[in-house]
């Protein structure tokens, strides 16, 4: 059924979130919040060195110390073979994700696990890993992206030879693949360009910044059947990883979804898992492992850094004639970097008859990148929202009005291939048009930046079940972890669908024991794929519902209606009987045929892209280079928010993000290929008193394909702020914002090399 | 290694521990007592989840060692509300969807309470620079700056 | 007869020898896997396994259910995830 249009009475208010007070008074409970007796702790010995082979391993002296259990590496792991299969943000190569979780051969780089021990305590651990005795030879290593692609770099992988060009080449290379988009003929388009701008960019990796490290809860019991408790974004990925990495049956693994401490796509792959099960298995005891801070820096994914050439050509009534990008991205050390999103996402906003977009996949000796909300699209939409700017500013042009006179339409197609259809960008720009923030005059001292973005927001499987209990409450399980308040949304669906206050509806996350599978928390997929799932599970159960009404009143289920979660006879037989609610038919459940629930699984197809405008408002401290947000409002077209406090919350929280990665947020590496900067006192997020309030406008353009029209809201946020901030640095200073961060040392150094 | 005795009183309740020298009243918090709100994201003082009250002063809790608790009033998260009656800081905080992970809300809702224990009616900004110890990367700070502020004017008797 | 686009270079060129156009006899998606293997060993499995797609200009993670028309233009792009 599609609610749309209807009178809704739940979705669309803001109710307390289930999980709320648990949150609160500290009882909710994390993935390091679990202990059981005589459990072991787990720690990881990490590589010192940027690149070095493994000569030999040691292990003796740490097993003999009193209180280790079980010391294992690589060779407690199945070598498995070079697969691939798609996971969350793009091919994943489960070979590379085993030489990840644990060095095999060589070390990739500095923090890359190496080995672990099991002790009684974590200062035993701790000993014990300083026992471990490793022989390296150190390789010559290499960081930077345009450094690994040339021609003399140190080669991480002997058997990598770039995809993408033919002929296949002889020789290995640092590029794992090259991707072309080609739409019309860009060579042609920019000899009709009346003015052409032309840029080379370049962004820092960033890392996700949850403030919970990874950790998990491992039992490897007698019968090699396994329990793991722990905190991610999916744990039916978790189990899935876990199983391949181990080369063991997944219905002998069951996952329990912990609450997640934040995960922004860092946390859809695993680290942990399969070493705490081979701890476990080998010691016999449970075995507990936790990141701290400083490992979550040195051996968990940031997203990609990138150099981008860019190029863009229009007439002189602001026409845009061509377009070409180049894109470098940063893997880490196996390949597999959002590049793909990044060559789509950046012209995506706009209806261009000819765009050339090269991008290269490259590996470094640095962690392997883990996804980051909207993975790819700030890299590729920093570079060409700054670009749009400079051309509007030569064009004597709006820059509002320039992207209104571009902007991709209904029907607008692609140089990806896809004809967007249902989106809701002209609604946006026209929101950003009539916004007060827009329409006021700039203060003094102080400069406007406006940039756009674009996600495509993805659906996938998902399951979900509602069972009515004998009271006439409502449980309602999904499995996706809910990492921002998304059971709040859940039970709200199932409260219209079922006529009754969203606080008669409990929504919990199932183990993945009790629950179909599910795929991953991310690409802004739980609202729109398992909220699909969830309403057509309490479509089904009124159907049941009808149906008792029916036999208790002896006529046919056809003739009885479902409004405002009661039965109603209807048609010949309207008031012939006193309505029944939920709770009484609820009550004659077990005689008119048992429990009433229903189980619902999907492969939701039809996510809705979305758009976003962001407009910022910053003033430049000349003398130190220090950049301070003074206004900011972030408009996107959400579809339809089902709670929009926490629509506005994944905008703001977004946006905030975006802000860090503009201004202060960087890898810093030392001469020996060692990361300096792994706390949050030297990599630096932003805080509360950096950041005024974030104004979030709504815009609500249905999206057809889901029940309530809603769309995917949380990846988009994190696009614009990069190119709106340097925009509005640019146009305070005059002088071009083309590195991240634009941190005071930086813009200092920007401003002095102008002469200003 | 020999264990130390600490007597303490956590929450209003008197309460008695062993623990290492070593050992940070976060680790003897979540490890030893079993209050695992108090959470870690950092271990070096910069992220503020693990946020406690000593004798009334806000500190983090993994900056300071077990031992020097002794004799000392500890409040944590799971001592802010009255029994089953959320503190108005909490209330606010579901109000106005001021988390979304919910894992430095511990932190947070020790930090605001203790903010508006020592000033009950600050600006934004100082409610900004107070908090601007505790870590949130899930809600870019709007919320929660809302929340503090709503449940300021609550306790000053000024809305509800 | 549907036409088969393939939009990024990537791991589809190595099947085709850099060929980027071409038509294919199928009436459902299920068919255009197995006619693209044996017009390119590898590629049917490739697209089936690692590659979204898009047909007639709408974006699918996974076509498998999908129906061709004689017209149908079917771009191959990279799968899509998300944070």
């Amino acid at each position: 059924m599609n609610y749309i249009d209807s009178n809704l009475k739940v979705v669309g208010t803001r109710p307390i979130r289930p999980d709320g007070v648990d949150k609160v008074t500290g009882r909710a409970v994390f993935a390091a919040d679990t202990r059981v007796s005589g459990m072991l702790w787990g720690k990881i010995l990490r590589s010192p060195h940027a690149h070095a082979r493994i000569l030999s391993i040691d292990t003796s002296k740490a097993e003999k110390l009193h209180g280790v259990h079980a010391v294992v590496t690589a060779k407690d792991f199945p070598d498995i073979a070079n697969e691939e299969a798609f996971v969350g943000e793009g091919p994943m190569n489960f070979r590379d994700l085993s030489y990840n979780v644990i060095a095999r051969a060589k070390a990739l780089y500095e923090g890359h696990a190496v080995a672990a021990v099991a002790a009684t305590t974590q200062a035993i651990a701790d000993e014990a890993l300083a026992l471990i005795d490793i022989k390296y030879e150190v390789l010559p290593f290499v960081i930077d992206v345009e450094e690994a692609m040339a021609d003399n770099a140190p080669i991480l992988h002997d058997d990598m030879f770039t995809g993408g060009v033919t002929p296949k080449p002889t020789k290995p290379s640092n590029i794992a693949k090259v991707l072309t988009f080609k739409k019309g003929d860009a060579e042609a388009g920019f000899k009709d360009a009346e003015v052409i701008v032309e840029g080379k960019y370049t962004t820092k990796p960033v890392h996700q910044g949850y403030i919970e490290p990874h950790a998990c809860l491992a039992t490897y019991a007698a019968d090699g059947q396994i329990t793991i408790h722990s905190s991610s974004q999916g744990h039916f990925m978790v189990r899935a990883y876990t199983a391949k990495l181990l080369g063991i049956d997944i219905a002998n693994i069951r996952c329990t979804p912990a609450e997640i401490g934040g995960g922004f796509g860092g946390k859809t792959l695993i680290y942990l898992e399969p070493v705490a099960v081979a701890l476990s298995r080998k010691s016999g005891k449970s075995v507990k492992m936790q990141m701290t801070r400083e490992e979550v820096f040195r051996g968990s994914g940031p997203t990609s850094g990138a150099a981008i050439e860019i190029k863009i050509g229009a007439k002189k009534d602001g026409t845009i004639v061509a377009a070409r990008e180049v894109l470098k991205f940063q893997a880490g050390a196996f390949a597999g970097s959002p590049i793909g999103p990044g060559c789509m996402c950046g012209f995506a906003l706009y209806d261009l008859p000819n765009i050339e977009v090269i991008g290269y996949d490259v590996v470094s000796n640095r962690p392997k990148v883990a996804a980051y909300r909207a993975p790819g699209a700030p890299i590729t939409s920093f570079a060409v929202e700054s670009a749009l700017d400079e051309l509007a500013e030569k064009l004597g042009m709006d820059p509002l009005t320039l992207r209104e006179k571009n902007a991709a339409k209904n029907g607008s197609k692609t140089h990806y291939g896809v004809t967007h259809a249902n989106i809701g960008f002209e609604q946006v720009l026209a929101a950003v048009k009539t916004h007060p923030h827009w329409k006021s005059a700039v203060p003094a001292g102080q400069a406007r930046g406006l940039a756009c973005g674009f996600w495509f927001n993805i659906g996938g499987e998902s399951s979900a079940s509602v069972h009515v209990n004998e009271d006439g409450s409502v449980s309602a399980a999904t499995g996706s972890p809910d990492i921002g308040g998304s059971r709040a949304s859940m039970g709200m669906m199932v409260a219209e669908v079922l006529g009754v206050p969203v606080s008669r509806v409990r929504t919990t996350v199932a183990d993945t024991a009790s629950i179909g599978f599910t795929f991953l928390t991310g690409g802004s997929r739980v609202t729109f794929a398992t909220g699909m799932a969830v309403t057509q599970a309490a479509e089904k159960v009124v159907d049941e519902l009808k149906k008792r009404a029916a036999m208790i009143w002896e006529i046919p289920a056809d003739a009885v209606e479902w409004k405002d979660g009661m039965a109603f006879p209807a048609g010949s037989n309207a008031g012939a009987f006193e309505p029944l609610d939920l709770t009484a038919i609820a009550a004659k459940a077990g005689r008119t045929g048992g429990p009433i629930n229903a189980e619902v699984s999907v492969n939701a197809q039809g996510a809705g892209a979305g758009f976003g405008a962001h407009i910022c408002d910053v003033s430049v401290d000349r003398e130190t280079g220090h950049v301070t947000i003074e206004r900011y409002t972030a408009v996107q077209d959400v579809g339809k928010a089902i709670h929009p406090s926490y629509v506005e919350g994944q905008i703001q929280g977004g946006a905030v993000q975006g802000i860090g990665w503009a201004l202060n947020e960087e890898y810093i590496y030392n001469d020996k290929g060692q990361l300096e900067n792994p706390g949050f006192l030297d990599y630096r997020c932003p805080v509360a008193s950096d950041i005024p309030m974030i104004e979030a406008v709504l815009v609500e353009v249905p999206n057809p394909r889901h029940p309530f029209g809603a769309r995917g809201v949380g990846e988009v946020p994190i696009v614009p702020p990069m190119a709106a901030i340097g925009n509005a640095i640019r146009r305070a200073t005059g002088v071009e914002m083309h590195n991240l961060p634009m941190s005071p040392p930086k813009v200092r150094a920007a401003l002095d090399a102008a002469g200003k | 290694m020999a264990k130390n005795y600490v007597s303490t009183i956590i929450n209003g309740e008197s309460a008695e521990f062993l623990c290492e020298p070593q050992q940070t009243l976060l680790d003897v918090l979540r490890d030893v007592i079993g209050l695992t709100g108090s959470k870690e994201g950092c271990a070096s003082g910069d992220c503020g989840a693990c946020s406690v009250l000593i004798d009334g002063t806000l500190v983090c809790s993994c900056l300071v060692l077990g031992v020097e608790a002794e004799g000392k009033s500890i409040t944590t998260v799971e001592g802010i509300a009255d029994g089953e009656k959320l503190h108005p800081v909490q209330q606010k905080f579901l109000e106005h969807a001021a988390l979304q992970c919910g894992f430095c809300t511990p932190g947070l809702i020790v930090a605001s309470k203790a903010l508006l224990d020592a000033n009950p009616n600050p600006t934004e900004t100082e409610a900004r620079y107070w908090l601007a110890g505790n870590l949130c990367r899930c809600t870019g700070y709007d919320k929660v700056i809302r929340a503090v502020m709503d449940a300021a004017a609550v306790m000053r008797g000024e809305a509800s | 007869m549907p036409k088969v686009i393939i939009a990024s270079g990537g791991s589809c060129h190595q099947f085709t020898g850099g060929k980027t156009e071409f038509d294919v006899e199928a009436t459902t998606f299920r068919q255009l896997v197995r006619e693209l293997d044996k017009k390119y060993p590898g590629l049917g499995t490739q697209v089936e396994e690692g590659m979204a797609v898009a047909i007639d200009g709408e974006i699918f993670q996974d076509a498998y259910q999908v129906e061709l028309k004689p017209g149908s233009e079917i771009v191959l792009i990279p799968k899509i995830g998300g944070g």
